[in-house]
């Protein structure tokens, strides 16, 4: 084919696209070849000279990442000029730099620690005195070390081409070249300046709100989805002692690419709150009990059976469309009733320029898509409040589903025969249901969550759940399996498999499929409110 | 006012003015025969300019050596879009002092070959990227650029030839590096002066993304006396491969220094001893730096087999660079020297690529130390591997200019820093 060309790597014959470069076709024989400034998401301005390569018949080494590889071509990564050359730019960031790894944040994932480790001098050769440019706040959630920078550029061109909007630049030349913003003027008022955190290669750029908090090492990742808009960015939840200490967006070029919002992803701590409902509390004559599991629900069922009347149900957009479909399932084996959900909005979308199909979405809540495409209707303000006249003055049964009842007095749906709670915190209008049944946050659980453009896409539990908590999928899988004399679906993807039975928006569709890049329903439904 | 120093073994054909101060005035230029060349490339053609200036030889004398008609070539001859023509008289190399007399005492005749270049390769505008630390050169030919307007030679419909071309004097801010041509690209379009990756080359993507052809003052200087004579006329001088004159500026410890126009491949010593008047105070010659401050030092004994052609040059192991030859004598301390040109490239670094801002910065710091006595011998072998890693490894040669010198003077004159060495370690500040 004429828009191939096959070249040979460190031995290795590979044939890619013409115009692909060689860092590119290296990393397709499973080389990764050292560098700094270039980045996937940015241009690549060939300055930090750590690609070097050899190439046949070349007369100087050449740089991986801007060389693009040529029909029949013979490339070395690893033959001693190539080692050579690597070694020496390596040797030269070092020179300057305060080696304060001990008391630095990105120790442990720094690539300069990595390709010295890999590839640099066991000793260092300069006994002169180093430079020192000391810190700087950045303004925003970033602290620059400018002793530790290495002068990639990568967050310059950040904000110049994917955020674009200019707030940083070289000043000065020569080895007093240094990262600065325009006089007092610098992040303060951006909304995507977070990531050049994760694009700076070494410990120069850190997250005032991580600075000191865990060492790289002892922080486990788990492939998630940001639950702070509908954009459903992708995301790792990295914790540690049970807790989220940051997220960090994920790759997925579909979605978010590299990036995603400062909003989001400093939206955590909600995650870690503390006052957790932690085991099933049930109302009587007597007061409230908590009790186990099986108790709750065996008095659950039979009250469902005594009680007379509809049902109207509250759901919550941060609920998975596990947990929605398990609720709707739960509502037609009760005879049937109308299912209402509220989510807050924001005025406008904040749109990341040089990715443009990435914005911090108008939705602020990642499953209202979802919620729309299983049949349920938004009710309430833009503030996520209001709406629920109807359901607090329904006499018949009412179950609510991790909507908190922030604005709603401990009167809420006071004349009903029967009021189910299930979320993950009391409240004055959650302690007067008849049952408060513990559920776990999407962190603890694992689920799938719809996107605004109808991309469903999983996430899995990073944290132990607190006390009893269960998925509401599992709380709300099990009552209706006792209601209808079927079985109790034991994992995630069983009850995703019953919302697919059950939901042609979503048919075909499978935990499989859907992998960790996600996977579009198949139906196109208006939002609500649209 | 007279020029210093002259020789009578120069060929003054570009410099012939010097030190004539109504050859900067258009009239006089005019009844001297000046733009007669403009007008006769206008009637010969783009390709019959070309052809001409690459029959000639002439090289490129910003220090590459480049043919100069070669590289008209490269343009593409049909325009889609605009073309620039970019006269490069940011002269900043250490030594060098030829661009700013040429602008200085004849600028009509720059400013000629730059509309004869210009319209060579079907460029509309021209820039003229001047050093700036040049405020007199900058004002002589800032004004000549306006007389060229007002009568006619320069702007719309060139002296009826229905050929437009514009002029622009851009000054820099004072940095070497704006004198590579893509870091003076950069610098034009307003951005930092900062050498580009090639590929892809000038003439493909230049300034502002247009084609564009980069030339030094010297070069475009040339051009006209081509044009009216013939490029064989202009191989009268020099050698086959590097034909015509060149000017060069000679400084250091000779009786007269100064700018002196010879043909290309005059020996060294010659001009040393004969246009030069000799070395100052009858001292001994210790070395040369034939090209300017980047080029690899000479000691005595290849200086005296040296000819002075960029052939010649490189058969003794240097550069004839845009041949600013200086000449240092017994006395000369190479150690200090060569620290403080490198000294010189490590501020003039750009800072984009690390083994340049880091290397040049840390060359300089050893080479203190050696100088101040507290060096050692790996010292030497940390800066051969250095200058080893720091040569071929960038976006443009600055690295390797710094690297040059460095290794040179430790090949060639290793007596010096060991001894500065052996000193320190005797008076234990080592």
């Amino acid at each position: 084919m004429a828009d191939t060309i096959t070249l040979t790597i460190d031995g290795q014959e590979v044939s890619v696209p013409k115009g692909t470069t060689l860092l590119k076709a290296a990393e397709k024989v499973g080389k990764d070849v050292p560098h700094y400034c270039y980045h996937d998401g940015l241009s690549s301005p060939a300055m930090c000279r750590l690609c070097l390569v050899e190439v046949q018949g070349a007369p100087k080494p050449m740089p991986a990442c801007v060389t693009q590889a040529m029909d029949g071509q013979v490339v070395s990564t690893e033959s001693e000029l190539a080692l050579d050359m690597r070694r020496g730019v390596l040797e030269f960031y070092l020179v300057n730099h305060p080696l304060d790894c001990p008391i630095c944040d990105m120790s442990g994932e720094c690539h300069l620690q990595d390709y010295v480790h890999e590839e640099g001098r066991d000793h260092g050769r300069s006994r002169e005195p180093k430079r020192v440019f000391g810190r700087d706040d950045f303004g925003g959630d970033v602290l620059f070390y400018g002793d530790r920078c290495v002068m990639c550029t990568r967050c310059v061109r950040f904000m110049n081409e994917v955020e674009q909007d200019q707030r940083l630049c070289v000043v000065e030349r020569g080895n007093r070249s240094v990262i600065d913003t325009f006089f007092e003027r610098g992040l303060e008022g951006t909304h995507w300046h977070d990531n050049i955190v994760d694009l700076c290669p070494v410990g120069a750029l850190v997250s005032k709100d991580f600075l000191h908090k865990a060492r790289a090492w002892d922080l486990d990742h788990t492939p998630s989805v940001c639950p702070s808009c509908s954009q459903g960015c992708n995301i790792e939840l990295h914790t540690r002692d049970n807790l989220v200490q940051r997220l960090k967006p994920r790759e997925n070029l579909e979605v978010n690419a590299f990036w995603m919002c400062d909003h989001g992803r400093l939206n955590y701590e909600w995650i870690n709150h503390g006052e957790r409902a932690e085991a099933p509390l049930v109302r009587d004559q007597g007061g409230v009990k908590a009790m186990g599991w099986k108790e709750a629900l065996t008095l659950l069922v039979a009250r469902l059976g005594d009680v007379e009347g509809t049902v109207k149900a509250v759901a919550s957009p941060f609920a998975s469309n596990e947990d929605l479909a398990a609720l709707q399932a739960l509502v037609e084996s009760l005879g049937g009733g109308d299912i209402v959900y509220r989510m807050p909005r924001a005025e406008d979308e904040i749109v990341l320029k040089g990715f443009p199909t990435l914005a911090r979405r108008r939705d602020l809540a990642p499953n209202g898509r979802g919620a729309d495409l299983l049949g349920l209707r938004r009710v309430g303000g833009d503030d996520g409040t209001g709406g629920l006249e109807d359901v607090s003055a329904h006499a018949g049964v009412v179950i609510v589903l991790g909507d908190g009842l922030a604005d709603q007095g401990a009167d809420f749906a006071s004349g009903a025969a029967l009021r189910v709670h299930l979320g993950t915190r009391s409240g004055p209008a959650v302690a007067t249901a008849d049952f408060v049944l513990p559920i776990t946050t999407f962190a603890e659980q694992e689920g799938t969550f719809t996107n605004h453009e109808g991309r469903v896409q999983r996430f899995w539990p990073a944290l132990n759940a607190p006390g009893l908590a269960r998925p509401a999928w599992l709380v709300l899988g099990a009552l209706v399996a006792e209601g209808t004399g079927s079985e109790t679906p034991r994992r995630a993807d069983e009850a995703f498999a019953r919302l697919v039975a059950a939901h042609d928006a979503f048919s075909g569709l499978s935990y499989d499929d859907i992998g960790t890049r996600g996977a579009v329903v198949n139906d196109t439904v208006p939002l609500s409110g649209d | 006012m007279a020029y210093p120093y002259v020789s009578d073994r120069e060929v003054r054909v570009l410099s012939k003015y010097f030190g004539d101060p109504a050859q900067r005035r258009l009239d006089t230029y005019v009844e001297r025969g000046g733009y007669q060349a403009l007008k006769k490339a206008f009637e010969i053609g783009q390709d019959a300019v070309i052809d001409e200036v690459k029959t000639s030889g002439l090289r490129g004398r910003g220090g590459a050596g480049f043919p100069a008609g070669v590289k008209w070539s490269f343009m593409p001859k049909q325009p889609t879009k605009p073309h620039y023509l970019l006269c490069n008289a940011d002269e900043s190399e250490p030594g060098t002092f030829k661009d700013r007399e040429l602008m200085r005492w004849d600028p009509h005749q720059l400013i000629e070959g730059i509309l004869i270049a210009s319209y060579a390769i079907r460029a509309k505008h021209a820039y003229i990227y001047c050093r700036g630390e040049f405020f007199e050169a900058t004002q002589v030919l800032a004004k000549a650029v306006e007389d060229a307007y007002a009568k006619g030679y320069a702007g719309a419909d060139i002296m009826g030839s229905g050929n437009d071309i514009d002029i622009t004097v851009h000054v820099g801010a004072g940095a070497y590096i704006c004198g590579e041509e893509t870091g003076l690209m950069n610098s034009l379009e307003g951005r930092r002066g900062q050498p580009r990756v090639k590929p892809p080359f000038p003439a493909a993507v230049g300034a502002f993304g247009m084609p564009s052809t980069v030339n030094n003052v010297e070069t475009l200087s040339a051009v006209p006396h081509i044009i009216t004579h013939g490029g064989q006329w202009y191989r009268q001088w020099g050698t086959e491969k590097s034909p015509g004159t060149k000017l060069f500026c000679v400084s250091g410890h000779v009786n007269k220094p100064g700018n002196y126009e010879l043909p290309l491949g005059f020996p060294l010593t010659e001009l040393i001893e004969d246009v030069c008047g000799g070395m100052r105070d009858g001292k001994a010659l210790k070395a040369v730096i034939p090209g300017g401050s980047s080029v690899p030092l000479l000691n005595a004994e290849e200086c005296g087999r040296c000819n002075l052609d960029y052939e010649g040059v490189q058969a003794v192991g240097s550069m004839l660079g845009c041949a600013s030859v200086i000449v240092m004598d017994e006395d000369t301390d190479i150690v200090k020297q060569v620290r403080r040109m490198v000294q010189f490239y490590a501020h003039e670094s750009c800072g984009q690529c690390t083994p340049c801002r880091e290397g040049t910065a840390w060359m300089t710091k050893v080479l203190l130390r050696i100088e101040e006595g507290r060096g050692t011998e790996e010292d030497l072998d940390t800066l051969l591997e250095m200058s080893r890693q720091m040569t071929g490894t960038t976006i443009c040669v600055l690295s390797d200019s710094a690297a040059a010198p460095v290794v040179s003077s430790i090949q060639k004159f290793k007596d010096e820093y060991l001894a500065l060495i052996r000193r320190g370690e005797r008076v234990g500040v080592a």
